[in-house]
């Protein structure tokens, strides 16, 4: 199998605190590659590296061979990266579709478009209905973002970045906040998407991410300390101590 | 033919057509007076839809917004004033066409190169800087005797068109009207079109719009451009009207009356710009006839619509007629 996606010692401190602490990793083509660790490992920070939110203070990060440490965060999205945030970042301002719509426009050439009603535009409309009804929201699709349940925040986060129809898709805690019966239904979801594109996956369900990676990558202060399949981790020693047994 | 209209067009078409209107009525009646109160206000509308266009939709502060007023109104004044002095041959000219280009031409030029620095700012340094440049462009013109410095300057002859003759007020007014109508299609058009989407995305989260791949920056400058070029073509009309143009035009605190005008009426609205800048001149005329500090009771006025409705004068109406369409414009008006 091919890498994707490949840091080599990537940095990054705010102020004294060092949240990338040297990171070399490369993700596989096509597979759910997982990074867990306790809170304040950097997890968060490693993903807004690879967005291009946050510039790296030295590292490189290359994507389908190409070195894209210095591309700003909007070309990378061109490229095929694409990622969902944590805390739930929405235009709360806007429909649930023109969230997505937006999404689907953005990798459909430039925007300098003036004339044509972008709710006339079928084409957009109909492919972002269609992925609301795939995740369960098209009854919702009319309706203002912010009147919508934390929930259903979660699940347009990952309408939107199933629109962006990237190569590789970036989940920043999709799970967080969710209900068991949402997380079984995010699961479900996250489930369908693999295998078609690559996956990076930051998750703090433990049953979650043994269920769906493919690959596990342990960050402990901003450092890999382990990668593997979900069964090496699982037993490795240094992972258990620095964060299984903590549990 | 207007049944697929919505509500709020209808609402425009009803205010559009009131304005048509009235100020016949005004000279038939032999209330001229009421015509040039009328087209002052036309004209102050168009600079706020313009004005609309990036602090409604976009979410840019621009506390400098006069300058282009008055650049547009001295791009009327300044080519007359060689045409009948002599000097300056490349411009001088009584053509209409001609001051309209440079009005729009060299607004969008300025737009353009301050565009491109105001907008690597945020939030009160944006309002700064924009205000920083607009003062800087009336101290420039405060310092050029050739053009009557502070006292400003006589525009002896209006602009000329054929077949339009901007020295019969009804004339002017309908020339301005008809510009105000284009203008709130235009601004409408734009901020529907995939755009306007991006626009006003950019405006509700600017992370996120970047994370999809928008390059949020350019989107911005070019719709700053567009208001400022839509702004000088204002100023071209009020340099007509007023035949006299001074810095004073483009005073910060002009640029004041021009956001008071659309956060009164209600930002991000087809018809709010226009309803703030009709409540603006209705106070003025009626308070400063009483008191030199009319204006407190307009400041009031605005605290209380801030305060107590959600977006303005439009934001009341929809208080009236539907509580769950109080959310969103509240959502508009904050974020």
């Amino acid at each position: 199998m091919s890498s994707i996606l490949e840091m080599k010692d990537l940095r990054k401190s705010y102020g004294g605190v060092t949240a990338t602490d040297g990171v070399s990793l490369s993700v596989e083509k096509n597979i759910l590659h997982a990074i867990i660790g306790p809170n304040g490992a950097g997890k968060t920070t490693l993903i807004s590296l690879l967005s291009g939110a946050v510039k790296p203070d030295g590292g490189k990060i290359f994507f389908a061979g190409k070195d894209i440490t210095s591309q700003p965060a909007y070309s990378r999205a061109k490229v095929g990266i694409s990622r969902s945030y944590q805390i739930t970042s929405l235009i709360m301002s806007m429909s649930v579709l023109d969230n997505v719509a937006l999404a689907i426009q953005a990798r459909s050439g430039h925007s300098f478009k003036f004339i044509k009603p972008a709710k006339s535009l079928t084409k957009i409309r109909s492919e972002a209905l269609n992925i609301l009804k795939q995740i369960g929201l098209a009854d919702r699709a009319e309706d203002l973002t912010s009147n919508l349940s934390h929930g259903e925040h979660r699940l347009v986060e990952i309408a939107i970045a199933l629109a962006s129809n990237a190569q590789c898709m970036m989940l920043d805690e999709p799970m967080a906040g969710l209900g068991p019966e949402e997380s079984v239904r995010m699961i479900a979801f996250i489930k369908q998407l693999k295998g078609s594109r690559t996956i990076l996956l930051i998750e703090h369900d433990m049953d979650a991410v043994f269920a769906l990676a493919d690959t596990i990558s342990v960050l402990v202060y901003g450092k890999i300390i382990a990668t593997g399949s979900p069964d090496e981790i699982r037993n490795n020693e240094a992972v258990r101590h620095a964060y299984l047994g903590e549990e | 033919m207007f049944g697929t209209l919505s509500r709020s067009s209808k609402l425009t078409l009803l205010a559009l057509l009131v304005l048509a209107i009235l100020p016949p009525i005004f000279i038939w009646t032999g209330n001229s007076f009421y015509v040039d109160l009328a087209t002052r206000l036309v004209i102050l509308a168009i600079a706020a839809v313009s004005l609309n266009l990036i602090l409604g939709y976009g979410g840019m502060i621009s506390f400098g917004h006069a300058a282009y007023l008055g650049i547009g109104a001295y791009a009327v004044g300044i080519p007359a004033h060689h045409e009948l002095y002599g000097g300056f041959e490349a411009i001088a000219s009584f053509g209409g066409f001609t001051h309209i280009f440079l009005a729009v031409g060299i607004s969008a030029l300025f737009a353009l190169i301050t565009g491109a620095i105001c907008l690597r700012t945020k939030g009160v340094y944006f309002i700064m800087i924009t205000m920083a440049f607009a003062q800087m462009l009336y101290y420039l013109l405060v310092s050029l005797d050739e053009y009557g410095a502070d006292d400003g300057l006589v525009i002896d002859a209006r602009s000329e068109f054929p077949l339009i003759n901007l020295d019969n007020s009804l004339q002017l007014y309908f020339v301005c009207l008809a510009s105000l109508a284009a203008a709130m299609l235009i601004v409408r058009t734009v901020v529907h079109s995939r755009f306007g989407m991006v626009l006003q995305g950019a405006k509700g989260n600017e992370e996120r719009m970047t994370s999809l791949g928008y390059n949020v920056y350019a989107y911005r400058l070019v719709a700053y451009v567009i208001s400022g070029a839509m702004c000088g073509f204002a100023g071209a009309l009020l340099g007509n009207f007023t035949t006299f143009i001074s810095p004073e035009m483009m005073a910060w605190s002009r640029s004041g009356e021009l956001m008071f005008m659309v956060i009164l009426g209600g930002v991000a609205t087809t018809l709010g710009p226009l309803l703030g800048s009709a409540a603006f001149i209705i106070i003025e005329e009626a308070f400063s006839s009483y008191t030199i500090y009319w204006h407190l009771p307009f400041g009031l006025m605005l605290m209380a619509v801030v305060l107590y409705t959600n977006g303005g004068i439009m934001g009341m109406k929809f208080k009236w007629r539907s509580p769950s369409a109080e959310k969103g414009t509240q959502e508009n008006g904050t974020k």
